[in-house]
């Protein structure tokens, strides 16, 4: 199992460097002179060439790069061209609000989506599945933002009972988290209810009952095991996607996020910033997918017996 | 010694979808006596599988519907017993195998846990020690080491997960085993294999068994009757000797034997029955083997025939009813039919 | 669909003509394939709604000019008119700055429609090319390319796009170059896969072996048949985008004011939930019913192209 894990391990970071490729190629671009952004607008020629040059600005592209990425590997993300504080220390007092929100998220997407997933598919064309189905396909077409602008509008200032603005208590959390969820939501609904179905119908169920096991053993102990394999890989996906819709909704609600100090780094020109937060952003994603990988590898007899043979040779009596 | 276990009677079953209604079967009349092996055989679509489905009572929930007849198992009426009931009997009293042992596992569960399932099922206050016995010993008996049993379905090849359901379908001793077509996915040597291990089994439990099957051979080897269906219904049933060696026989059956390929003669042809099976969605007066039957007669296709019995043999033809004995003695034909 | 050949003498397709016979089979079966999906397609209630519902808002978003005035409408303010509910004058009544509603709202959805549209172009070409060729070529050049589609795909979509628009800048062509590169992965892995599953089958095969340059092959007989996933795709891109183009106005990166566009107009609205909440509500539900019926209408493509019957 450790061999999955260092192997698995190894190629994410030829990925995550090419994403530093990507991202510094892209900001590369960014109209606007760091140097009269620091300085303002009152200096002199001579002192933005000085600023420029002690930057290192003016040396070529791939020199850059090169001191870019040695010095990210030490923890140095450079300066925030609007605060001259180093970005790193930013980034890391708002991490934990983005990463709070993506995970509370997709908890709720995973406690309320693939049960009922589960029931749709066991009841099939009742009105139970219509409705869950139809409410899957709103969710999706629903915008994060908006279904939390709405989410406000109904909890926070027609029925009072929940904040709408800010981070101070666990409250402050519920509904951006319900907004952020909405999209994982229904994705493991459908996911769940289509695996769920197709399973149902294999040969294996089939022997169970022939069995005579209880239905509720058929659907539980042998159909939602085999369900739940895809679905879990989906997961990992699924939260890269709520990492992406979590930057929207801290800005409605005013959440000290990664995706707030990220918008206010774009607006203000701040690349290094911008390059360090997407930067996270993408490590946090890739992270999350390996997890789910080797969640996988466990849980599926298939893999898990190319790893974990040994073990079992020496179980024998 | 000839006691009847299970007792079929003018069984009717239907499929209903949203599009369509498929009557597949109509009027089965079937009885296996205890320790005995009778062999089902038939075209795909003759109603085999939903045969054995209905005595499990297994068919699709609300697709699959029995609308007559009464299926008895040791005298007890299945079709009067409650869902719970019925599940004390499934792996049981009456055990079924299918077709496809590729599918037939669940990937995820340890063939030890899936054979010690269905005994903790019907044993439940049984040890946890006592049951991992039973599964070794059930391992065993199939040929397969008991170290094995923590592995999983996919470490098996196919032969071996064929055996694998062997032995869960038997590891309670039920009085019955229905098996669909046990063999037709395996190799020809492993189906060898299999078969006489089979027998061996069935020979030390006194297990009576139904055995569905399209293979002639298969069904010479280790059935003691057999009963051939055709479009939903019984056409013939006898013993083997009967039905493999007996002077009289259905048209269909003659179809049957005759297109079975020859390995001493030597031919240009194939021997195909001509046509294909009426369409089941329609339950037309008459015999049902009508279109394609190189000896109908005219009351054939507007008066169901009876089932004529003699001794062991049953045949459900008008030819062999009074009436069609006289019109057969004038027909010039004769038995030869459509084989060259 | 039967094959002509098998079935002798029904179809009068004799041993003589045989390559013009096999053109013809080709074209025939085309033709009715198109159909087939079509028929299939139009016996789903709910997809069809979502074409009706589609085609209706295209129809009403780009005739807008003829019933309303954009300048008048839309863009300039009436200060005495703020804030009124809906009335005959104002169906949905005006927003903070006196402007009808629904006037903004259509005129919103028209650029919606066309970033839309326009981000589709731009990452489907840009996808097909990359995908095709991984798919094609195979060996190192697919690996390299999908390896690079890799490292797009590690960043979230939104925040890809959002990146992009910083670089770039928030004109409207840029707006659409930066969505349209952040949905060129997905769609270079979409037409990738199903170029390998037609690549399988024999009649590519035949066009090699009579010579036939690698170019035309992609471009005549892979493309066209590989447009059944692919078409399912590009609904749901289009979806997304609508959702896309919108976050990005919302937060301000995306097309900005006075122009209408349903994200900027929620960011407004936003400010007056307290005592206006139907300035939030119409665009939502403007937004809403775009991408519930391009998605009703993908769903049922994809069933209706899946040979297998859903029970």
């Amino acid at each position: 199992m450790l061999k999955y894990i260092g192997k698995r391990l190894l190629m994410i970071f030829p990925v995550i460097l090419g994403v530093t490729f990507l991202i510094f190629t892209v900001m590369n671009f960014t109209p606007g002179d760091p140097a009269i952004m620091i300085l303002g607008e009152g200096a002199t020629p001579d002192q933005y060439a000085a600023l420029r040059e002690e930057m290192g600005l003016n040396d070529p592209f791939f020199v850059r790069y090169f001191r870019y990425v040695t010095d990210a590997l030490t923890g140095d993300f450079g300066r925030s061209y609007r605060t001259n504080l180093p970005v790193f220390q930013e980034i890391a007092t708002r991490i934990p609000y983005t990463l709070n929100l993506a995970v509370t998220s997709t908890l709720i997407a995973i406690i309320i989506g693939i049960p009922i997933g589960v029931l749709s598919a066991v009841k099939q064309y009742t009105i139970t599945d219509n409705v869950a189905l139809g409410t899957s396909l709103l969710l999706t077409s629903m915008p994060a933002f908006w279904f939390a602008m709405m989410l406000i509008l109904l909890f926070s200032l027609k029925l009072r009972i929940l904040p709408s603005l800010g981070a101070d208590s666990w409250r402050h959390f519920i509904l951006p988290a319900v907004a952020t969820s909405a999209n994982t939501l229904a994705s493991l609904l459908r996911m769940t209810r289509s695996t769920m179905l197709e399973v149902i119908r294999q040969d294996y169920i089939r022997t169970a009952r022939a069995k005579g096991a209880k239905e509720s053993r058929v659907i539980f102990g042998h159909a939602l095991r085999n369900a739940l394999l895809p679905v879990v890989t989906i997961i990992g996906v699924n939260f890269g996607i709520a990492l992406g819709g979590t930057i929207v909704v801290e800005q409605v609600f005013a959440l000290p996020g990664l995706g707030q100090l990220m918008i206010n780094a774009i607006r203000s020109k701040d690349t290094p910033m911008v390059i360090a937060a997407v930067l996270f952003a993408a490590i946090i994603a890739s992270v999350i997918n390996l997890i789910v990988d080797i969640v996988y590898a466990y849980i599926d007899p298939r893999l898990k017996s190319k790893y974990v043979t040994v073990k079992a040779r020496k179980a024998t009596t | 010694m000839t006691e009847k276990l299970l007792e079929i009677k003018d069984l009717h079953v239907m499929y209903r979808t949203d599009d369509d209604e498929i009557f597949a079967l109509n009027g089965v009349n079937l009885s296996v006596e205890k320790g005995r092996t009778i062999g089902l055989v038939g075209e795909t679509g003759a109603g085999k599988t939903t045969t054995a489905l209905s005595i499990m009572r297994l068919l699709p929930d609300k697709v699959g519907i029995i609308r007559r007849g009464e299926i008895y198992l040791e005298g007890r009426n299945l079709g009067s017993l409650t869902e719970s009931d019925m599940r004390l009997l499934r792996g049981n009293d009456v055990s079924m195998i299918f077709q496809d042992p590729m599918t037939s596992l669940n990937p995820i569960h340890t063939v030890g846990d899936q054979i010690g399932e269905v005994v903790k099922l019907h044993y439940p206050d049984l040890k946890a020690e006592s049951v991992e016995v039973k599964v070794d010993e059930m391992m065993e008996m199939v040929g397969i080491p008991a170290e094995r049993k923590i592995e999983y379905p996919h470490q098996f090849s196919g032969g071996m997960k064929q055996r694998i359901v062997i032995a869960i379908a038997l590891a309670c001793n039920p009085k019955l085993l229905l098996a669909d077509e046990p063999t037709t996915a395996l190799d020809v040597t492993i189906q060898a294999q299999v078969l006489k291990m089979m027998n061996e089994l069935k020979e030390k439990f006194h297990t009576s068994m139904i055995l569905i099957t399209h293979d002639l051979g298969v069904v010479a080897q280790i059935c003691d009757s057999v009963a051939i269906m055709y479009a939903g219904e019984i056409i013939e049933h006898g013993t083997v000797e009967d039905v493999f060696e007996g002077e009289r026989h259905h048209p269909y059956t003659i179809g049957l034997f005759g297109s079975i390929p020859d390995m001493t003669k030597k031919t240009d042809r194939l021997n195909p029955i001509e046509g294909l099976m009426p369409d089941p969605s329609t339950v037309p007066p008459g015999c049902r083997f009508v279109d394609r039957c190189p000896h109908r007669m005219d009351v054939c296709s507007t008066v169901s025939p009876e089932i004529i019995i003699r001794d062991t043999h049953q045949i459900k033809c008008h030819l062999f009813s009074k009436s069609g004995e006289a019109l057969r003695s004038t027909d010039k034909n004769h038995e030869r039919g459509a084989a060259s | 669909m039967t094959n002509s050949y098998t079935t002798a003498g029904t179809n009068g397709f004799g041993e003589k003509n045989k390559p013009s016979a096999a053109a013809r089979i080709h074209q025939y079966k085309k033709k009715s394939q198109v159909k087939t999906i079509w028929l299939r397609l139009k016996k789903n209630r709910l997809a069809m709604f979502g074409l009706v519902v589609f085609m209706v808002m295209m129809v009403v978003v780009l005739s807008a000019d003829l019933f309303l005035s954009y300048e008048d409408q839309a863009l300039s303010q009436n200060l005495s008119q703020r804030f009124r509910s809906p009335s005959r004058e104002h169906l949905l009544g005006t927003d903070q700055f006196g402007r009808d509603l629904l006037a903004r709202v259509i005129y919103g959805g028209r650029i919606s429609l066309f970033v839309g549209l326009a981000t589709i172009c731009v990452s489907l070409t840009a996808g097909s090319i990359i995908g095709a060729s991984a798919a094609y070529y195979g060996g190192k050049t697919d690996n390299i390319l999908m390896r690079i589609m890799d490292v797009f795909l590690a960043v979230p979509n939104t925040l890809m796009a959002i990146t992009l628009v910083a670089a770039l800048g928030t004109s409207i062509f840029n707006l659409i170059l930066a969505m349209g590169i952040s949905q060129t992965p997905r769609m270079s892995r979409i037409v990738r896969s199903s170029v390998l599953s037609i690549i399988g089958q024999d009649y590519i095969e035949a066009a090699r072996a009579c010579g036939t340059s690698d170019k035309r092959i992609i471009f005549r007989h892979i493309l066209p048949n590989a447009m059944g996933p692919i078409l399912v795709q590009v609904t749901q891109t289009v979806a997304r985008s609508v959702i896309t183009i919108a976050s990005l106005s919302f937060i301000g990166l995306g097309i900005s004011e006075p122009t209408p566009e349903w994200g900027s107009m929620l960011s407004e609205a936003k400010g007056q939930l307290r005592y206006h909440p139907f300035l939030a509500i119409a665009p939502g539900v403007a937004i809403v019913m775009s991408v519930m019926s391009l998605t009703l209408l993908g769903d049922g493509l994809r069933d209706a192209m899946d040979p297998r019957l859903k029970n």
